[in-house]
């Protein structure tokens, strides 16, 4: 009896099952719900944070009833709310293409920043500024777009030639070598065309100064990329107990790597064109996303994206507050949390 | 005792051929040495260096010769000797190809303090003390120090592996990169500018007081590590073997330690963090004359200099007038190597 309910099962009846088991300890959803009412909180209170203290009154009031001669409206609306909105959007890509790498690769040490992503991303736009200094916003995108794609190709076809394929340590050292010469050679075109200033910028990584057409360009493409990425989940979740048993239940395996890649490149790109290469957010967030949301990508593709927001609009807070009027780049406070955590998987992996 | 039945270690083949080999790579690196005096924005011919040399050149050619091309390669080749021994007694303490002084972090270790000792000193100063720069590799091999203890202890865990020492050593570089960006941006611009430059190594701003700078921890320290290679050769055979050979093995490698991160900390606070110099040099040498420290370290601080040298020169000319700091020439040569060793290493 028990034997031909199991062959009545269809494949998709097993992967729903399977999921059932994976799902999280917790209630996962009440957990997203939460954090993203926490995200709310600390991007309103971002708002009023900043060289010129805006109270909560004003910034009502430049949403209900704004006035364009009053200074702090316009610093809230043409300042503040483009920038906090997009850390957030930065974050959330970041984050989530840290998770989808992780997935693919069966890697804990891939994130964006780590694997040389991020730096393909930044030579290409110095690429752009040397030779094509005309070019629009959108050109830009597309330029981080083929970097992104070129320092993933670098770092995979490292991989694809070792022995051994890439262990984290080997993935990690790749993509130290990567980035250390797409970065030389930034630097290089940046000395000689004279870009330099403009260049720092990116390599810095900071999303002061960005203007809300941008982020409407880039919210719209990374809406559609979050998308995927969240259908993707099912698949990713299965493919994560080993490609064997994924094959068995019917996931195709190629195809949904293609796609993967895919949405990974976008959101690194978009991430990149408009922020910089900021480190670590990839690496972290995904495993933060992990303990707390279980294994289920499902949830952890969400989970991530909301955490990945919430740390970069808070560090973005930070940058601001730190030693005003100045800004500190937000790459640099990334890497100040991203570092001891980077260290602390270095220490559990680095065993061989 | 008959000493006759010994073989000598001068007859011995192996010497024979490192150093010829030796004399062979000195000789290149006084051509590239005088390819690099002719070359740069202004060209010289070899008349006109020989001229000048023997005093009867004009006195533009002199200047250029004497005070712009000169201490800037005599810098680029202690630089590059200093920052290849370090290489080779970090890839000989840690038995790992890949611990190149300026991927693990040492490098960034160096200039961090290095840059905080100049913010702090200069602060609220227009004209600077003399013995500031005199101060500058004290404070870098200070920081070099840190990095490696910092290393050393966040990659223990009941004994040091090769590879999570480079693992985390990345992670520590990275740590440093973040601080020194802090410190950085609290400089004002010229100085930021001028911090970021030599931070990318380089070695433009070379004369004879950076020279001098350098050269007392050079002739101290490469000795010294010549003088402990036996010890290095003894490590190779893996650590019991060595315990057993009476090397006190700890204490052995904390000394070749400290003199590695004099050598890579001095070289770094004269021309900034240029990596993988420290990677290739101990490579190519032990491909020419085999493991056996005694013969690579030589072989692989002349390599080291050609390294540098030619890098400078092209640094100088391949984007003439554009100079490029020379570190990121090597970075663009060294990068694919170190992809290259990575792909082809055995776990």
């Amino acid at each position: 009896m028990e034997q031909i309910r199991k062959d009545q099962l269809t494949k998709k009846d097993t992967q729903k099952r399977l999921m059932k088991r994976l799902s999280a300890p917790h209630p996962a959803a009440l957990i997203l719900i939460l954090s993203i009412g926490a995200l709310i909180l600390i991007m309103t209170a971002s708002i009023s944070i900043g060289v010129s203290d805006i109270g909560w009154r004003d910034i009502l009031e430049s949403f209900t009833a704004f006035d364009s001669s009053s200074t702090s409206h316009v610093i809230i609306r043409d300042l503040r709310i483009p920038r906090i909105l997009a850390a957030a959007l930065v974050g959330a890509f970041l984050a989530v293409s840290g998770v989808i790498m992780q997935a693919l690769t069966l890697n804990p040490l891939a994130s964006p920043s780590i694997m040389g992503v991020t730096s393909g991303s930044a030579f290409m736009i110095a690429v752009a500024f040397a030779f094509h200094p005309q070019s629009s916003y959108w050109q830009l995108i597309l330029w981080s777009f083929a970097g992104a794609g070129l320092g993933t190709g670098m770092v995979f076809l490292i991989g694809s030639f070792s022995k051994r394929g890439l262990t984290p340590v080997k993935l990690a050292l790749a993509g130290a070598a990567v980035s250390a010469l797409l970065q030389s050679l930034s630097t290089i075109i940046a000395i000689h065309f004279n870009v330099a200033r403009d260049i720092s910028f990116w390599f810095a990584g900071g999303v002061a100064g960005v203007r809300m057409e941008s982020v409407r360009l880039i919210g719209i493409l990374a809406f559609a990329g979050l998308i995927v990425a969240f259908a993707l989940s099912r698949s990713l979740t299965i493919m994560g107990l080993g490609e064997e048993m994924a094959k068995g239940l019917g996931i195709r395996i190629g195809w949904i790597k293609f796609i993967s890649v895919l949405v990974v490149l976008i959101l690194t790109g978009a991430a990149v064109s408009i922020a910089g290469t900021v480190g670590f957010i990839g690496l972290v967030i995904p495993h933060i996303a992990k303990k707390v949301m279980g294994m289920n990508y499902r949830w952890v593709i969400p989970g991530s994206a909301v955490f990945g927001a919430g740390l970069l609009v808070l560090a973005d807070m930070a940058a601001r507050t730190i030693n005003p009027p100045y800004e500190t780049p937000v790459g640099a406070l990334t890497a100040l949390i991203g570092v001891p955590f980077f260290l602390f998987l270095a220490r559990k992996e680095g065993r061989g | 005792m008959d000493r006759s039945n010994q073989p000598s270690p001068y007859k011995d083949k192996a010497f024979k051929r490192s150093a010829w080999l030796f004399l062979f790579l000195i000789c290149l690196l006084g051509v590239l040495v005088m390819v690099s005096l002719a070359s740069g924005y202004l060209a010289l011919t070899p008349a006109d260096i020989w001229r000048t040399v023997t005093g009867e050149g004009t006195a533009a050619h002199e200047l250029l010769l004497y005070q712009f091309r000169l201490p800037r390669i005599v810098l680029a080749v202690l630089v590059g000797t200093g920052m290849a021994t370090a290489g080779a007694i970090f890839q000989g303490v840690t038995q790992n190809g890949l611990a190149d002084p300026g991927i693990i972090g040492i490098h960034s270790g160096s200039g961090f303090f290095a840059v905080l000792y100049l913010y702090l000193l200069t602060l609220n100063q227009d004209q600077p003390p003399v013995w500031v720069n005199t101060g500058l590799p004290f404070a870098a091999f200070i920081g070099g120090i840190s990095a490696a203890v910092l290393i050393y202890v966040l990659a223990w865990k009941e004994g040091v592996t090769p590879i999570r020492l480079v693992l985390v050593g990345i992670g520590v570089n990275a740590g440093f990169s973040a601080a020194l960006l802090l410190v950085q941006l609290r400089m004002s611009e010229s100085d930021f500018n001028r911090a970021l430059i030599w931070l990318s190594g380089s070695i433009w701003n070379a004369s004879w007081a950076a020279v001098l700078r350098l050269l007392p921890w050079i002739l101290i320290f490469i000795p010294s590590a010549l003088y402990k290679a036996r010890v290095l050769s003894v490590m190779q055979l893996g650590e019991e073997m060595a315990v057993g050979l009476g090397t006190a093995i700890e204490k052995e490698r904390i000394k070749l330690l400290t003199i590695g991160v004099a050598l890579s900390a001095a070289s770094v606070s004269a021309a900034g963090g240029i990596a993988f110099v420290g990677l290739i040099a101990p490579h190519l040498a032990r491909r020419l004359v085999g493991g056996k420290f005694q013969r690579l370290i030589p072989v692989c601080a002349v390599i080291g200099a050609i390294l540098i040298v030619l890098s400078d020169t092209l640094a100088r000319t391949i984007l003439a007038p554009t100079e490029i700091p020379v570190g990121l020439i090597v970075s663009v040569i060294g990068a694919p190597y170190f992809i290259y060793l990575l792909i082809t290493i055995k776990e």
